[in-house]
């Protein structure tokens, strides 16, 4: 058979992923941990009397430690099956996505293990997000001379 | 190519199964399960290599022989250099072969084993392959917690460890004949759609061993494939009468049988190389001693992927192999 007819066939029997709902549970979910994310910054200056520039750093240090916690308790992943990327992509998908490969490579010891591999997933973020902050930067340069 | 036995009988199995097995369709068939996926283990690797172990013991138990009176261990699982079955190879001390063909190594072994104890090579051996979820997806994809979002029609690594053993003793049940196939690759990338991927591999070896012994589908009571998944199985369907004009009666799927799909979180199924002996040394063999199969082909299909490859964008080889089982 060719490959062409087979792929066909293929096709026709793997189901289609319904993209526009998984994009508005991703959309609401992301949404509402904005406004967790909003909420903690709005408690923190509240309480703590700080300007909420300061409270955002604690805003971002907690919503990690839970990324973290709730993947090391182990239903972190069970609620990403449901939430689709609302949970990925924001702040708490990059704690989960090295809390997890730290978990994974605990045993293989704390350099070739735990500090090899703990950025399996998220070293390309970083390394990406580097890069294009540099281009950025410099376009911004470029064009509003700022 | 078709091989075929007059003396080579399976007269014993073992299954021991994980969690998620253990909540499937066949659960009070196997000799043991876990509820966990550690089984008192320190990683994922060496629970998987317990899993063979602890299977190899239970069948020695079962046909009342010590290590020392087998002759031949072949073994297979899913891990880089085999190391699950190495490992507990290295505990067991059998003379023994390491062999991959992914998910199709159950049956490759039974071949293997077959011709040995057929031409009297060896007078009996014992044929093991494992395979463990979270050590699958640890080695082929994302740390198992990620749990990043996956389509539908991807398929779930069972856990478990399957044991077969096999001699010249007239008792259990005949193997009859066993085709080896050859690897195909229809140009598949996506490493999810692993029913894609194997369903061209599987409909071909079929075919080969249909023309090879001149039989028509129907002479099976069970024609049962190792693990297309829910959708890969039509697609099975579809291959076969389109390229062969063959129509697939009395067929099934060990993956879309393992599992209970609707209430499980398993997507389409299970897959990994113990997925079909789970379903073959539990389910089949029981319905086959007590007399409501005779005639049961078995086809192991395995996708022969490897991540970088896969992130070279190659496209994913598959390989099937079949082995006849007869009541006596």
């Amino acid at each position: 058979m060719e490959k062409r007819k087979y792929q066909s066939i293929v096709n026709k029997y793997t189901p289609k992923e319904n993209r526009l709902y998984n994009g508005l549970v991703a959309f609401v979910i992301g949404g509402l941990m904005g406004v967790l994310g909003e909420v903690l910054i709005e408690l923190y200056s509240y309480f703590l009397n700080i300007p909420s520039k300061e409270a955002s750093v604690f805003m971002i240090v907690t919503l990690i430690f839970l990324g973290c916690l709730f993947t090391c308790l182990g239903f972190f992943d069970r609620v990403v099956h449901f939430a689709k990327c609302g949970l990925i992509v924001p702040i708490t998908g990059f704690a989960h996505a090295m809390q997890s490969a730290a978990l994974e490579y605990r045993k293989e010891g704390v350099i070739m293990g735990l500090g090899a591999n703990i950025f399996k997933l998220s070293g390309s973020v970083i390394m990406l997000g580097v890069v294009s902050a540099y281009v950025f930067g410099l376009l911004r340069l470029l064009i509003m001379g700022v | 190519m078709t091989n075929y036995y007059n003396n080579v009988f399976l007269n014993m199995v073992s299954t021991v199964s994980g969690p998620y097995e253990a909540n499937g369709s066949f659960s009070k068939l196997y000799d043991k399960s876990y509820n966990d996926f550690y089984f008192g283990e320190k990683s994922f690797e060496t629970a998987e290599s317990k899993l063979i172990d602890e299977s190899v013991d239970i069948l020695l138990n079962k046909i009342g022989k010590t290590r020392f009176q087998i002759d031949l261990h072949i073994s297979g699982d899913l891990m880089n250099q085999l190391v699950s079955s190495n490992y507990a190879a290295s505990r067991l001390g059998i003379p023994y072969l390491g062999i991959y063909s992914a998910c199709a190594s159950s049956v490759e072994g039974l071949i293997i084993g077959s011709n040995m104890v057929e031409h009297k090579v060896v007078n009996n051996c014992i044929c093991t392959v494992s395979s463990h979820n979270n050590a699958a997806e640890k080695q082929f994809r994302y740390p198992v917690e990620y749990g990043g979002p996956k389509p539908k029609y991807t398929t779930f690594t069972t856990t478990g460890g399957c044991s077969a053993y096999l001699s010249r003793d007239k008792k259990g049940v005949r193997i009859d004949s066993s085709t080896i196939g050859t690897v195909t690759d229809m140009g598949i990338k996506d490493v999810y759609n692993m029913g894609g991927v194997m369903a061209c591999a599987c409909g071909d070896t079929i075919y080969k061993h249909l023309m090879n012994t001149k039989r028509e589908v129907g002479y099976y009571d069970l024609i049962l494939s190792g693990d297309l998944g829910i959708y890969g199985k039509k697609m099975l369907v579809e291959y076969m009468r389109t390229e062969y004009n063959v129509d697939l009666k009395n067929y099934d799927d060990a993956a879309s049988m393992i599992f209970d799909v609707d209430r499980q979180p398993v997507y389409a199924g299970g897959s990994g190389p113990a997925c079909l002996p789970l379903v073959a040394y539990s389910y089949v063999i029981d319905k086959m001693k007590k007399g409501e199969l005779s005639r049961v082909l078995l086809v192991a299909t395995g996708a022969l992927m490897n991540t970088s490859m896969v992130n070279q964008k190659l496209s994913i080889p598959s390989i099937a192999h079949a082995i006849s089982l007869e009541v006596i």
